[in-house]
């Protein structure tokens, strides 16, 4: 299992268009990957799970992922985070 | 539980008809970010009249009509070193029912301290079983599960399975079915009184929504009404999709009864799977009317499987005895 914190530095959260981008992106590994914030965990590739999680700016949340293809499925979604999803 | 439950948490919580509390913040507002710790409270008479042995300060402190009296007893004497002592020792909250408010000095303490003053209008009696029944509610054990929510016939029923498996495709059909969806993808679940699991969408004012791939976020109270809507329910069955593996061997008799375990309740299971030309909401229907009909106490497979032993064992008997006569002329 691989495991990494990351920030949400854009200013609105993951609301709908960010959740989809995350949920896409995690589509595309065949890894499970969850999504962690203050030890509530939801799955990575669920967008309702992602959009009630309600993450705000400025929020840590901490990103999972188990099988073939986990570090790359980290990796990619700690980027895309980072870079406030293209906004 | 993740996060501390404040006595402000307290306050805001949506509570509603035999379940409200009616709370009302009197003094001491900066202490409202106290963690109520404790799912209990304390009559704090004994510590009123200065027997402070075992005093349980991190439980809330409930003044009620005796207590109110003893206050304005010693409020007359102007004797306050017990009621001082109780604010010192802070405990998370002080409440006193029946509307009773406290004299000016209880105030002071009260903001002196941190120790924040409410009031309710409700009595001793009424207010400590509420109060204790939404505090071992807001304490029990909780989990977030990554699945779907649904009511089937009355029957709560927690769909599980990996994303794209078609849990919300399910969900969906069941509610144009009549059923109801009490959440999609994150589901809240709370152990309540030891083996009853209840069920509701993490955030209350998300929730009711399903996302079905190629349509989107769909609102199901405003596509299909309020009859297709429940806000909390026991679970009772659990049942798990799985895209159909060729070499697995799924259950064909029913015999055997599966179950699993959350939050250490071992609830009904049944694992259904899934491809193309099988209608899932109907399985799902389908498995919820047998469980019921197991619960009234008719095992179908089981009932089968007598039926079958007593006719096998009747032609048996048959055989015997027809060998048994065969060389015996007929009369």
């Amino acid at each position: 299992m691989v495991e990494k914190d990351v920030t949400v530095k854009n200013r609105a959260g993951i609301h709908a268009r960010p959740a989809g981008m995350i949920v896409t992106l995690a589509n595309k590994f065949s890894s499970h990957i969850f999504i962690e914030k203050e030890n509530e965990k939801i799955n990575a590739k669920s967008i309702m799970g992602l959009i009630t999680l309600g993450v705000l700016c400025n929020t840590v949340v901490k990103i999972s992922a188990s099988g073939s293809d986990e570090g790359a499925a980290v990796d990619a979604l700690v980027k895309l985070i980072d870079n406030r999803f293209e906004e | 539980m993740s996060k501390a439950f404040t006595v402000l948490d307290l306050l805001d919580l949506e509570l509603r008809d035999h379940n409200a509390l009616n709370l009302v913040c009197k003094a001491g507002r900066k202490g409202l970010a106290k963690p109520i710790t404790q799912p209990d409270i304390n009559r704090p008479g004994l510590a009123l009249s200065g027997f402070f042995d075992d005093f349980n300060s991190r439980r809330l402190q409930l003044f009620g009509n005796g207590e109110s009296a003893y206050i304005r007893k010693l409020e007359q004497e102007n004797k306050w070193e017990t009621v001082e002592r109780i604010f010192q020792l802070e405990p998370p909250c002080i409440v006193f029912t029946n509307n009773h408010l406290p004299p000016d000095k209880v105030m002071q303490f009260s903001e002196l301290h941190h120790v924040p003053v409410l009031s309710t209008s409700l009595g001793s009696a009424d207010f400590s079983v509420r109060l204790i029944r939404t505090l071992a509610d807001v304490f029990a054990p909780q989990r977030t599960v990554h699945g779907v929510f649904v009511e089937v016939s009355g029957m709560g029923v927690l769909l599980l399975g990996d994303s794209g498996v078609g849990k919300s495709e399910a969900a969906l059909e069941l509610i144009e079915r009549g059923h109801r969806l009490v959440c999609d993808d994150a589901v809240d679940i709370r152990c309540v009184s030891g083996n009853t699991l209840l069920g509701k969408p993490v955030n209350p004012t998300l929730g009711h929504h399903l996302e079905v791939r190629g349509i989107g976020i769909i609102n199901v109270a405003q596509l299909f009404g309020v009859s297709a809507i429940q806000f909390q329910k026991e679970i009772e069955m659990v049942i798990e999709l799985e895209l159909w593996d060729s070499n697995k061997e799924y259950e064909r008799l029913g015999t055997k009864d599966q179950a699993v375990e959350i939050l250490g309740v071992s609830m009904p299971s049944m694992t259904i799977p899934v491809k193309p030309g099988r209608n899932i909401a109907i399985l799902i229907e389908t498995a919820v009317m047998n469980h019921r009909l197991k619960q009234m106490g008719f095992h179908s497979a089981q009932e089968f499987n007598q039926n079958v032993i007593q006719w096998l064992e009747s032609e048996n008997a048959r055989n015997v005895y027809l060998r048994k006569n065969k060389d015996s002329p007929v009369s």
